[in-house]
């Protein structure tokens, strides 16, 4: 291939010089030039090597139908692989270099594939790696995982940077009347129309120019259409791709703000995603050309008709020299006569005898004539080609370029999106769009017309039905009908090679041949969707835009059928690939999920709290003086709670206000235990059960007054929970006279506990008297005043075990509650305590969390079952002692000590009875701790049979993850205390 | 992206909302039988067409919805609120 710049023609600035390398070379090319351009200009020909064949590969074509000239961009940080040199604008400085080559495209080690290319046929990997013999002794996997590392070395693209990201990138939302996809011929019309009905219309763009294939077009002037659709308040977005459609009219799009410039403005996000809720979709994205497989139909020279005609007329590029056309439609003759106008020596084969063609004669035109080989590696040297009937080689021709126009497919991508076959065209050779029900309107080539009047007339009658659609008008409309061409096409999808070992490529990327395609078939992959998966035809990122049909009428032809009877594959999103950082938007690093904080977050922080994540809650996690590991500091917190007293900030509680006079009868129905006869000023500690009968939350409930409940959750349930009372109030108890009302945010909350707390309160309260014994037992709930007169809630119940109260307070009095809780501690030789000690000091009581509430537990399993009552229904009742939930083997709650109490185990230990170590075992162990109490590893879990089963043998905990097994002790889950005299006191 | 026009809050995206399950069913009394309960937690119908779901808008005004979807064309024939007397206000406001 002979490719250069041309004096003449093109849309390029010409004063404006840009500068950039491939493969470290240093080119130029001008400001409007595409990467491919650029290259071309340069008269560079191998642009990669191919997927598994390393086989050299050029430009094919001017558009996102590429799949040879995929190249690397950027460097370091920035490097992006597998971008389209044909749709990345040229900018100063741009780095770009060849892909899947060693040491580089033109001199490749892995050419050797070439020559061994019968171990790459469709199915290779399967079959020796799923368990075909000789391998078969691998059972696949092990062999696989073998060769895989060296198989994706070989056969991968680029690599991608494995340097964080420096680019930022953003969600964006818009809403209109109409989106118009595509600025061709019709989606123009299409826009213009809806817009002076006074629509509020969107019209997308992927090019950096509106124009669509006009831009291949010498006289077309894209700023005058721009200028045109701005005064009419469209809104136009340019480098725009829609790439999916989705219910409801949503159509996403990605919207490349900053990939054409040299340097990036730092305010400016690199790429857009867009989701744009439209009233009616308006689909003009074109039609793209085919290619026709025939034998060694990827030479780097090869091109399609049009493309070399958008080089020529957009860029001013003549891309060959001696150029030889191979068609079997009528688009090429406008591009042959531009080709040989500027200068190139142009043959035009037509596969058809029967036509009248006008033109200016200046080339030839050999018809029923086809392409038959092509000779050369990496340039073509001459094309031998053959007559339409009875193929052979009868005459070679001397050239350096073939263009290939094998027909035209309708790109019905998006349509197809929405679950909408497309029907095939017999007299186009081609699938074209589908009627559908929704807001959905196909026009222009992407309906199948292939003339520009067409294509404007079915914009204005795309915009009618829309406007129809939505009321604002009652206007009869037409569309004209497919084709367009003054004589038909003639199928022409494969020339078959008469020597074997032919390498006639069917899709390009993939490196997939006609003879795969057969092969598949003499193997019995004969439904489409199977030959896909078989050979990877259209699976890679170019997605089969330009070999489906080929490879469909292939198919179509072994099976002795036509092309529509045996179906085309379904296209998914995305149209194009978008990437993932455009997907993440800003969702990364501390923003990848909200973050919760407590209103005294600080405060932990400036007492020295090392904070942990709870959900997305951060929550005080220990506090450690100097020198302290996590487990000095936890041990001595968890000590002084028990000698003394410790301030702990449970605010990530749910808190729920439950009000109404039916407030008592609802609580009743959904808390297993007795809430009927709670008194004003106690609480209750209640368990809640899923209608299935397993145990969904625990929490406590204070009644405040006759009509009014304060309700605690667990952290994580806290959501769940809220959800589920106000499903059971609007969905299934409606009668019921209540109202539920999150205000978790509004209370701030602190647990005071350890022997010295009534002493602590004593100090922080306005009126000590009510802290009493006899004033306050166990279980009261108190609606008091902080010194300060700042008022409060408390209740006394306790986690811990211990002498214990919860302060509650409103949000914005934290840190004085704080800090007033936390000067009287210190009085009484008090600490600050965090989640690890407060793990530490239930799990010796044995009390229950999410890690044993795992939604597999009934009341039952977590020993609680006595509290569950028998005198009344509730939510749960029915059906938790249903067949297996209440079988003798159920696993229950126990707590484990290690037989040696030197030893340590962690959570998620297997319990095993002894000489029967494997499987699942007869129980787990869910939460341990260091006990300080007892001074050696406690911890709770389950066990099959529960405690009286196993209370005298010992058992074996295996934790296969860290190669560890000891020996156990099954104990009381209750291991401090149990009586709970220290909480009564 | 399925589209729910929420009574209260107007059209928005279903990211908006959580799915709650089959609203079709009537739930027994507390008092009924395992066997009623079974039936009415485990037995379900896979609807080839429209059904009748419910929706939460637990991002926005948390009112439980009774929503008629095609499981087929995520099409949306109805919402309204589940509890009747939000019903009520709804028709009246209409
Ligand atoms: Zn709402």
């Amino acid at each position: 291939m002979k490719s250069k710049r041309l004096n003449k023609l093109g849309k390029i600035d010409r004063d404006k010089t840009l500068n950039f390398t491939w493969d470290n070379k240093k080119l130029s090319g001008f400001e409007g030039d595409s990467l491919a351009s650029a290259l071309l200009a340069n008269n560079i020909g191998i642009v990669g090597r191919s997927f598994k064949y390393h086989r050299p590969r050029g430009i094919f074509s001017s558009g996102v139908e590429e799949s040879g000239a995929l190249v690397t961009i950027g460097s370091k940080n920035r490097r992006d692989p597998n971008v389209r040199a044909t749709t990345q604008e040229l900018f100063d400085g741009l780095k770009a270099s060849g892909q899947n080559a060693f040491p580089n495209v033109n001199f490749d080690l892995g050419g050797i594939n070439n020559y061994i290319g019968r171990f790459f046929a469709a199915g290779f990997y399967y079959k020796t790696f799923m368990g075909i013999p000789p391998f078969e002794w691998g059972k696949g996997t092990t062999i696989w995982m073998l060769f895989e590392k060296l198989i994706r070395k070989a056969a991968g693209m680029g690599s991608a940077s494995r340097l964080p990201d420096p680019d930022s990138y953003e969600h964006a939302h818009d809403f209109c009347d109409v989106i118009v996809v595509g600025s061709g011929p019709s989606g123009v019309a299409a826009a213009i129309e809806a817009a002076e009905k006074k629509l509020d219309v969107i019209l997308v763009e992927q090019d950096s120019l509106v124009g669509g294939n006009q831009l291949s077009e010498n006289d077309f002037s894209t700023s005058k259409i721009f200028n045109q659709l701005k005064s009419l308040g469209i809104k136009v977005m340019t480098r725009t791709t829609a790439f999916g459609l989705y219910d409801n009219c949503v159509v996403g799009l990605l919207e490349r703000v900053t990939d054409h410039l040299s340097i990036p403005d730092s305010t400016l996000p690199r790429q857009r995603f867009w989701t744009i809720r439209a009233k009616h979709i308006i689909v003009g994205s074109g039609a793209l050309e085919r290619h026709i497989a025939f034998n060694n139909n990827d030479i780097p020279g090869v091109m399609t008709v049009n493309a070399s005609k958008h080089y020529l007329n957009r860029y001013g590029v003549l891309t060959g020299e001696d150029i030889v056309i191979a068609t079997n439609n009528d688009s090429v003759y406008e591009t042959a006569n531009e080709l040989s106008e500027a200068g190139a020596n142009v043959t035009v084969l037509d596969s058809r005898t029967n036509i009248e063609i006008d033109s200016n004669k200046n080339f030839e035109i050999r018809k029923g004539f086809i392409p038959y080989n092509i000779n050369g590696t990496k340039k073509i040297d001459s094309l031998d080609i053959s007559k339409s009937e009875n193929i052979n080689k009868v005459d070679t021709i001397n050239c350096d370029q073939v263009l290939l126009s094998g027909g035209w497919s309708p790109a019905v991508h998006l349509l197809s999106h929405r679950g909408v076959k497309p029907k095939w065209d017999p007299e186009n050779a081609c699938f074209i769009p589908s009627d559908t029900k929704e807001n959905i309107t196909m026009i222009g080539s992407s309906r199948g017309l292939w003339n520009k009047d067409d294509c404007i007339a079915s914009g204005v009658a795309g915009a009618t039905d829309a406007l129809n659609r939505l009321g604002v008008s009652k206007t009869n409309y037409f569309f004209p009908k497919p084709g367009g061409w003054q004589n038909p096409i003639k199928p022409l999808y494969e020339v078959k090679y008469k020597k074997s070992r032919s390498k006639s490529f069917v899709d390009y990327q993939h490196d997939v041949t006609a003879d795969d395609v057969r092969l598949a078939h003499r193997e019995g992959f004969i439904s489409v969707e199977h030959l896909k998966r078989y050979t990877t035809l259209g699976m890679a990122n170019d997605q089969g835009k330009m070999g489906n049909i080929i490879g469909l009428s292939l198919m179509a032809d072994l099976l002795n059928k036509e092309i529509p009877e045996i179906g085309t594959t379904v296209f998914r999103p995305p149209y194009t690939p978008v990437p993932i950082g455009a997907l993440t938007g800003r969702n990364v690093g501390k923003h990848f999920r909200p973050l919760r904080v407590t209103p005294m977050h600080q405060w932990n922080i400036d007492h020295g709290a090392k904070m942990i994540e709870v959900g997305l809650y951060q929550r005080p996690w220990y506090y450690p003086k100097k020198n302290e590991t996590l487990s000095d500091s936890y041990i001595r917190e968890a000590t002084f709670v028990r000698k003394t007293v410790g301030i702990c900030d449970v605010t990530s509680l749910g808190k729920i206000a439950v009000q109404g006079p039916d407030a008592t009868e609802f609580l009743n129905r959904i808390y297993s235990n007795a809430f009927a006869k709670l008194q004003v000023g106690k609480a209750r500690y209640g368990i809640m059960l899923r209608d299935d009968g397993i145990v969904m939350d625990d929490g406590t409930s204070w009644r405040l007054s006759e009509n009014e409940y304060f309700m605690t959750t667990s952290t994580a349930a806290a959501a769940k929970v809220m959800a589920w009372l106000e499903e059971l109030l609007q969905t299934r108890w409606t009668d019921l006279k209540v109202n539920v009302t999150s205000v978790s945010e509004q209370w701030a909350g602190a647990a005071v506990a350890g022997p010295k707390s009534r002493e602590v309160l004593n100090n922080c309260v306005e009126d000590p008297s009510l802290i009493s014994n006899e004033n306050f037992p166990f279980m009261g709930v108190i609606s008091t005043f902080l010194k300060g007169k700042i008022p409060c809630r408390i209740a006394r119940i306790s986690f811990s075990g211990e002498l214990a109260f919860e302060v509650y307070i409103k949000s914005d009095f934290a840190n004085t509650m704080m800090d007033l809780l936390w000067e009287n501690a210190q009085k009484y030789d008090g600490c600050l305590y965090g989640l690890e000690a407060l793990g530490a000091l239930r799990v010796e009581k044995g009390h229950v969390t999410g890690a044993e509430l795992d939604g597999r537990v009934t009341i039952d399993d977590a020993g609680l079952g006595k509290m569950a009552s028998i005198k009344k229904s509730y939510i749960g009742s029915a059906m938790r002692k249903r067949g297996v939930l209440s079988a003798d083997n159920r696993e229950t709650l126990v707590g484990f000590f290690p037989t040696d109490l030197k030893e340590t185990f962690n959570a998620g230990t297997i319990v095993c009875e002894k000489n029967n170590v494997k499987g699942q075992g007869i129980g787990r162990i869910t939460s341990v701790t260091h006990s300080p109490e007892l001074g050696h590893w406690i911890g709770i879990g389950f066990v099959e049979g529960g405690l009286d089963k196993w209370k005298n043998t010992t058992l074996v905990g295996a934790d296969p993850v860290r190669n560890k097994q000891m020996n156990l002790k099954v104990v009381s889950p209750h291991m401090i205390d149990p009586k709970g005299e220290r909480m009564y006191a | 992206m399925i589209r729910i026009n929420c009574p209260y809050c107007g059209e928005r995206d279903h990211s908006e909302f959580s799915y709650g399950g089959d609203a079709s069913i009537k739930y027994p009394s507390l008092e009924a039988s395992e066997k009623e309960w079974t039936e009415a937690i485990f037995f379900r119908k896979n609807i080839r067409g429209f059904q009748l779901e419910t929706w939460h808008h637990s991002n926005g005004c948390r009112m439980w919805l009774e929503v008629e979807r095609s499981t087929v064309t995520h099409e949306i024939k109805s919402v309204r609120p589940c509890h009747p007397d939000l019903q009520k206000v709804v028709e009246n406001n209409k």
